[in-house]
Order: C-alpha cells, then structure tokens, then sequence
C-alpha cells in the first residue's frame, strides 16, 4: 500500500528537519548566486544596488565578443586547460605503472609518501616556492643555469614561459596523489593475467601494454571525462599568484581576468557576462564528453 | 604486484626513476630550509643547495619578531576549528538524511543539490552576494561561503547508506531515536569516513586564499595564506629587513622569504606523516561512488 505524501513527511520529520540548514546552505551560497547572474544584464553600480540600476539586456555579452582582449583570455584559458590535459593528465598513471612494478616495497613506500605531499600545499605556498626557485638573480634554478654556462632567464616576467612553469608546478604537485585511483584499479588485475602472458613470452615492457593498461582502462575513462571539464574550469589561484604585468598575455585566463575587470576595476556587469558566457561553455563540454563517453563505452560519470 | 625472479634492465631504470621523482618532490622543501637558516654570506654567493651552510637562525628570528605571521596563525586556527565545525556538523546532517531508505523528496533534493556542481553563478554574483550578507570583514567570511563541499557530502552518504540495516535495527529495538541512531551508531560506525572528510575541511579551510583575497581586507583577519602572500608575492618582506637591519642583524631577503614559506607550510609538514593512512583511505572512499 502507498503512504500518503503527509505521512511520509511525518514519518520522515526528524531528517527532514536534519536537511533543512543544508538546503539553506545550498540556497544562500548557490542558488542565490546563480540569479545574481542578472547583473550581467544590467550597467550595476555597487551603490545602487541590484534593484535600482538601469537594464542594459546584451550590451555587456556584445561588448565582450567584439572585444580583442576577450580572444586571448579565451585562447590563454583554452591552451593553459589543454596543455595541462596533455600533459598533466597521463603523469599519474605513468607514475602508477613504475611504483606497481617497483620490486623493492619500503623504497616504493618512501617515493609513495613523499610524492604525494605537494598536494597538500596551498595555492600561496606552491606559487611562492616558485617565484623564489625561479627568480632570475637568487633563485636556485637560474644558479643552475648559470653554472652550465647559459644566461639566467626571467622566467615570471616572459610570457612564454608561463604555461610551462604553470604545468610543470601543476605536475609536480598533482601527480603523486593522483596515482591513488590508479594504483587501486592496477591492485585489482588478476595476477594470473600476468602468468599467461608470460607463457605466452611476452615480455615486461609488452605485459605492460597488453595486461597492466587494459586492466585500467575503466579508472582512465573516468579521470578522463572528470579532466575533461576542468579545461575550461582552471582554478583562479595559481594563475593568479604567478601572473603580473610581464607575462600577462598568456597569464590571464577568464578567472584573473573577471577579477581584474570586476573587483579590481569595478566593471561588475561585463565581468559576470563573461563569467556566464563561459561557464554555460563549460557545462555544455562536460554534458557532451559525458554522452560521448556513454556511446563508446559504458562508463559514465551519472 | 610482487615481482619474483632476476634484477634486470626494467628494474634499474624503473628505480632511477622513482629516484629522480623522490629527489624532485623533496628537494624544494631542503632548498627552502637550507636557505633560511643559512648564514647570510654563503646565500648571497647561492651557494646553497641541498643542505645549510653557516647555521644562522636571524631571519627566523626576525619573522618571529615580526607578529604579522602570528595573527595569520592566529585567525587561520581559528577559522579551521569554527569551519570544521560547521561544515562537519551540516555534512553529517545532509548525509544522515540523505542515507535513509525511502527518504521523501529524496529526488528533488539530490538534483537540488548535484546541480551546484555543474553551475556557478560565478565570481561577481558570489562577491556581490556574499557583501549583501554582510560577510565583508566577518569571520564568517571565511568559514561560510564552502561550508559544504558537494563531494565530501555524496561521499559520506555513500558510506552511510551502505551500513547494515540490522546494526540499526538492533539500535531501534534498544529504543534509539532517529536522530539518537545517528549519534550513537551510525558516527561511531564511520569514523574513517569522519576523519577522512574532517581532513579534506581542515586543508581546504587552511588553504583558502580566494574567500580571503575577495571578501577580507582587515589586516586582523588576514588568514595565514593571504599572510604569505603579501609577505612573498607581493614583497612586504621588504619591511621585515628593513626593521631587523635597524636592530643591526644582518638577513638576507631571500631567507627571510623562505623562511616565511617553511613557517607557513610547517603544519601540514608536521600533521603529514600522522594522516596520510587516511588520506589514501579516503581517496578510495571518494573514488567508490553510489
């Protein structure tokens, strides 16, 4: 027999009443946020507040694509997300392959521990340990470059630098706690996999390829369409911390530059515009990675 | 994999490898505490590498003088006890009732909740909300705005749900409540989850720079981070020197810069050893999805 709604409702008052600071929570940080968008509809004016400031309808989203500077931050953003995909995103399984195959377990143990400390370190802390190491007069990597007999470089201050420096802090602090996932997917191959192989002759390097990746291939699927969303979605921090007038033009990515033109300078409006524009771009490459992802395999994320 | 048999050439390369990563993750770390605590001459030659020369404790000494790193310590200990709190009793909350079989409204409520993960209003709204709230220069500020973080949440009903109805059951015979159910046997039951996800709160709350870099702009609230990076990125450390030369010590900036960084980063280097059982727990926890 069903229960009436109100029945269930009563039944189910205490969690119902457990629920409600949460949905609040959800409501006041989220939802409410979310219709703030309006603002990019209007010429907002922190004075006047949302209520009296004049309607505008699109003039900020057209201001924006006929702006130049919305080309690059859009470029810088696109090729920043991208690098880091290609480049980032198999780091931590390469890194899970060799500790699976490390014969000696206490030294795995140590580069297992050590490796995944960097992800615990703040957005500050990395982007300073950076500066400091890449400075052209103090810092230790120019000392390096120097003592091989090159001229130091200003890496921070040269834009073509940024992406690597970006990258490579990104890899170096990312990789080791990403191999987590996959050195549990590698656990759960059946070791007698490995035994045929090798009757088979194959050797280590070939067992690897035909044994050990398949085996990982679901873990990969997944990592790969959860990445896949986050080329357009890169945090603010980093890029922020390491950017400065030197390397701005591939330094700026749409979320320095919403808080340069909106906090900093006050164009509120245009900046949530630019915000929403690429954030409905993001939602819609997730949505689609996902489908695609469901029609070639059968793993998906929902 | 337990590999048997004769050393060969996959082994040694696969060890220097490993090596060479081992040497990349901890050498930043010697660098940083070689410089601040190296003796002045030696820093301005960069002849430091891998290990001190010259013990010299002056520049920490002068960071210690210096009370700004303090109040960053100060509010940032404060913000991750009030935020561990908040966040860990709304998580709990939300879980609980989320894990019960037949919840009603469970549908409505989960799409209302999973579809902040694909959307954000974004920096403006949040910024121009978050000021209506009157949370600008309010510790709240920095403990509100993330006070749940949607993962950490589906992950924790994921651990509740599956707990086996019969240890409930028994509870409820023994004349336990809905809610008493939750204290008594359901959290006892989860305390890996508990930590874990305390865990991933207290860095993500230790951490943040964005709430504070946005919505804090009293020097008294600074948390640690935005501490730091005045300090370093943006080069106050200037200030330090300046007032420890007029005492007649001898610093050299660059240690005093590191020697910022190792200060801030001196928590997570003591906590880590202690949680990293539960952290490789966790990410698996996280990884197992309903």
């Amino acid at each position: 027999m069903k229960q009436s709604l109100l029945h269930r409702m009563k039944r189910d008052r205490v969690y119902l009443l457990l629920l409600i600071p949460v949905l609040l929570y959800y409501l006041l940080f989220h939802y409410v946020p979310m219709f703030g968008i309006v603002v990019s509809f209007m010429d907002y004016n922190l004075f006047k507040g949302v209520w009296h400031s004049p309607w505008v309808g699109l003039k900020h989203y057209r201001m924006f694509f006929s702006n130049p500077d919305a080309w690059l931050i859009v470029r810088n953003t696109l090729l920043l997300g991208l690098y880091k995909f290609i480049f980032a995103f198999p780091a931590p399984i390469a890194l899970a392959i060799l500790f699976y195959e490390m014969r000696w377990k206490k030294f795995r143990r140590f580069v297992q521990s050590v490796s995944y400390l960097p992800f615990f370190l703040s957005s500050v802390v990395l982007s300073s340990i950076m500066i400091m190491l890449l400075s052209p007069s103090t810092g230790w990597i120019n000392k390096a470059i120097q003592s091989l007999g090159f001229e130091p470089i200003n890496f921070l201050q040269r834009p073509e630098w940024f992406r690597t420096i970006y990258i490579a802090s990104d890899i170096w602090q990312m990789t080791g706690y990403g191999t987590i996932i996959f050195l549990a997917a590698l656990a759960a191959i059946d070791p007698q996999l490995y035994e045929a192989a090798r009757m088979d002759g194959a050797n280590r390097w070939k067992q690897t390829v035909h044994v050990t990746l398949p085996g990982i291939i679901p873990a990969i699927v997944i990592m790969f369409i959860l990445s896949i969303g986050g080329i357009l979605n890169i945090p603010f921090d980093k890029a922020f911390l390491l950017g400065n007038a030197g390397n701005l033009d591939t330094a700026d990515i749409i979320s320095t530059y919403v808080y340069r033109i909106g906090i900093l300078g006050g164009g509120m409006s245009y900046a949530t515009a630019i915000n929403l524009s690429l954030g409905l771009v993001t939602m819609l490459l997730v949505y689609l990675t996902n489908v695609a992802s469901r029609k070639v395999g059968e793993t998906s994320l929902w | 994999m337990v590999r048997t048999g004769r050393i060969g050439v996959f082994d040694v390369v696969n060890f220097l490898l490993l090596l060479f990563v081992a040497i990349t993750m901890v050498f930043p770390f010697l660098h940083m505490a070689s410089v601040a605590i190296s003796a002045p001459e030696y820093v301005v030659r960069n002849e430091i590498s891998f290990f001190p020369k010259g013990l010299q404790f002056d520049a920490l000494r002068a960071i210690f003088e210096d009370n700004r790193l303090w109040i960053g310590y100060r509010n940032s200990i404060g913000y991750v006890i009030l935020g561990l709190f908040i966040s860990m009793s709304l998580t709990i909350m939300g879980a609980y009732a989320l894990s019960r079989r037949g919840l009603v409204f469970y549908k409505p409520v989960m799409l209302y909740i999973v579809f902040t993960i694909m959307f954000f209003g974004g920096m403006i709204p949040f910024y121009l909300v978050a000021r209506a709230y009157g949370l600008m220069d309010s510790i709240w500020a920095m403990v509100l705005p993330n006070a749940i973080n949607t993962y950490n949440l589906i992950v924790m009903r994921t651990f509740f749900s599956g707990m086996p109805v019969e240890v409930e059951e028994s509870g409820r015979i023994d004349g336990l409540s809905d809610f008493t159910v939750l204290t008594r046997i359901v959290m006892p039951l989860s305390k890996p989850v508990l930590l874990t996800i305390g865990m991933f709160y207290t860095v993500g709350i230790w951490n943040d720079f964005q709430s504070a870099l946005l919505l804090i702009r009293d020097p008294n609230l600074f948390p640690l981070q935005l501490v730091i990076r005045n300090l370093v990125v943006v080069g106050q450390a200037g200030d330090v020197l300046e007032a420890t030369t007029r005492d007649g010590h001898k610093v050299i900036l660059e240690s005093l810069k590191y020697g910022v960084i190792l200060l801030g980063c001196l928590p997570v280097l003591i906590v880590y050893p202690f949680i990293q059982k539960h952290f490789e727990q966790g990410a698996m926890i996280g990884s197992v999805k309903g």
